[in-house]
């Protein structure tokens, strides 16, 4: 299994697009590890700074919709090599939940005032999110702070997280 | 309880059910292009799984970038042209041959009705028009369908539109849909299949039908769909003559794939679009719509004309009759992609290339090209484009460049003016 704790990364929009997260212009590419400086490079967000927040977080915190619009898996990779195996959110667009399960990563859907309570009490202090996979749980942590959260996820997705991704599932299985 | 076409399809195809709610279903169709299947080739290589499970039914373009325009792209295009050759893929559509894939494959006939089609391309769903399960999937779900001929989804939960009335003159499926993706917002079909139905839609050409079903995407959705009838049959008759003794007969077969009366939907939307006006978008969202009219006299540097959404000889047809005898405005440039060879060859054969040339248009070959901004047609900072594709994201046809989508009568029309302007003025 990969990584699924660290520092927490909140992006306080919803309908994040790919070509957001990773833009068309870098699809040439053919290996995952070269995406890794171009992450979120065409987002712009009040207060969010592109070259200093993304380093060294692990989990991103976000609205609705997350990764809507292209199908391209460039969209995980550039999280994964990045070191972000899990997006916390609202919904996300189905191909890009997918693809993360796909890939072995973590898109954890929470009700709607569950994300704003995250937002309120998190959002602006360093905060750390550890996935209890076994148990089904979000740990939370900041400075004054910690909790659990529940969560749900089909077993369908997290065999995937477990077998690391589709792939190898299938090809036992089919 | 009667069914939808997604479930009728889905029961067809259905493999097995390894968890709740998780639907592995057999491949009619994979197809592929040069951008996200690569990475799934040289992944099975690495895996040492470089195999498919039937050449016949994989079918593979390169489009996006085409002709190469670096090394990086000319690599992609390489992987892919050896793979097909390696595994006998013989619908491998290479440079001079090719097409924007969702315009190519129906063309081919590779889409029937009852399908399941899937692509790493979130503009699949266009094929839902044939009354396909046409899916866009990632680079994983691509390299598992073309290994295993196989891929997994969920319950496909179903919105039905049922359109009524008839579209005014200088009104189009591209003014239809981007009206009906403001009403669902970009997260309002969120895993569910879309169905578009009612005598609008009856009297719809298939190029109108795979417009519309082309941007299902863009309210969220898994697949548009339209069901199969006596267009869909004329459409296909060349490739399916041999299988049928009659189109009547085509048409009793492909009647399978239609709802039934009493499937149950998630939501039903019922309009009479008699009075709806051409629509284009502003900001960075397609469900940021508003009437042509409100957005009139907006500028803009590059029209485009061209995409799966609209790159078809239908739209050609009307953007032309449009800029006959017309010079765009000095203001602007715009560029013109026939989807596809053929549908080149057809322009060029009713004279509408020669219109196009002689109002100022350059003409590109068939390719993907400025729609996302990865190889020709790239915005500066700050300018904008009025186009016919699907996506108006920040930044998606060059970076800080910004994208009004609309149908092609309204590009062609802004072209002239070299701002947004509603097309029947000229139609008069």
């Amino acid at each position: 299994m990969k990584n699924f704790s660290g520092k927490v990364l909140f992006l306080d929009r919803s309908d994040i697009n790919t070509d957001e997260i990773i833009p068309a212009r870098y699809l040439t590419e053919i290996t995952k590890e070269a995406l890794k400086p171009y992450l979120l490079e065409d987002l712009t967000l009040p207060g969010f700074n592109v070259k200093e927040d993304i380093n060294d977080k692990a989990v991103i915190v976000t609205k609705a919709n997350f990764g809507c619009g292209s199908s391209r898996e460039h969209a995980p990779w550039a999280l994964e090599v990045n070191g972000i195996n899990v997006v916390i959110a609202e919904n996300f667009a189905r191909i890009f939940r997918q693809n993360m399960y796909n890939c072995g990563m973590f898109a954890i859907e929470l009700p709607k005032e569950k994300i704003e309570y995250l937002f309120e009490n998190y959002a602006g202090k360093e905060t750390t999110i550890t996935i209890d996979v076994d148990k089904d749980k979000i740990i939370v942590t900041s400075a004054d702070k910690s909790e659990e959260i529940d969560f749900k996820v089909g077993e369908f997705d997290k065999t995937l997280v477990k077998e690391g991704g589709w792939v190898g599932y299938a090809d036992k299985n089919y | 309880m009667g069914k939808t076409i997604a479930e009728k399809i889905f029961d067809a195809h259905r493999v097995n059910m390894p968890f709740p709610d998780t639907h592995v279903l057999k491949l009619d169709r994979v197809f592929c292009h040069e951008i996200t299947t690569p990475i799934a080739i040289t992944d099975l290589m690495a895996r040492g799984m470089d195999r498919v499970f039937d050449p016949t039914k994989i079918k593979a373009v390169i489009d996006h970038v085409t002709p190469a325009k670096d090394s990086k792209t000319a690599e992609q295009g390489k992987i892919l042209r050896d793979w097909a050759k390696r595994h006998g893929i013989k619908d491998f559509f290479d440079i001079g041959r090719n097409g924007v894939c969702h315009a190519i494959f129906p063309e081919k006939g590779f889409v029937r009705p009852g399908y399941t089609v899937i692509m790493g391309d979130s503009h699949t769903c266009t094929h839902g028009a044939f009354g396909a399960f046409a899916a866009g999937v990632g680079t994983t779900d691509l390299e598992v369908g073309i290994l295993k001929g196989v891929c997994a989804f969920h319950f496909p939960k179903t919105i039905k539109f049922v359109l009524n009335g008839s579209l005014k003159p200088g009104v189009y499926a591209k003014d239809l849909i981007l009206f009906i993706i403001k009403e669902l917002t970009v997260n309002g079909a969120t895993n569910m299949v879309i169905e578009f139905t009612g005598p609008v839609i009856d009297a719809m050409s298939m190029e109108s039908r795979m417009t519309l079903c082309n941007m299902a995407i863009e309210a969220g959705g898994t697949c548009g769909v339209c069901y199969p009838d006596m267009t869909t049959v004329e459409y296909l008759w060349e490739f399916i003559k041999d299988e049928f003794s009659s189109k009547e007969e085509a048409l009793k077969e492909y009647s399978k794939w239609v709802s039934d009366a009493d499937a149950s939907y998630e939501k039903v939307y019922e309009y009479d679009v008699s009075n709806l006006e051409p629509m284009v978008t502003f900001g960075f969202k397609p469900d940021q719509v508003k009437s042509v009219n409100e957005m009139t006299g907006t500028k803009v540097d590059q029209i485009y004309i061209g995409s799966c959404t609209n790159g078809r000889i239908e739209d050609l047809r009307i953007a032309a009759s449009i800029l006959k005898g017309k010079k765009i405005s000095d203001d602007v440039r715009a560029i013109v992609s026939p989807a596809t060879p053929d549908i080149y060859s057809l322009a060029l054969k009713e004279g509408l290339i020669e219109i196009f040339q002689n109002a100022g248009f350059c003409v590109t070959n068939p390719t993907c090209g400025a729609c996302l901004g990865m190889s020709n047609g790239v915005l500066a900072d700050g300018e904008a484009c009025a186009a016919t594709t699907n996506r108006n994201f920040n930044g998606r046809m060059g970076k800080g460049g910004t994208v009004h989508l609309m149908s092609p009568a309204t590009a062609a029309a802004s072209a002239i003016e070299g701002k947004i302007t509603n097309s029947p003025l000229y139609k008069a």
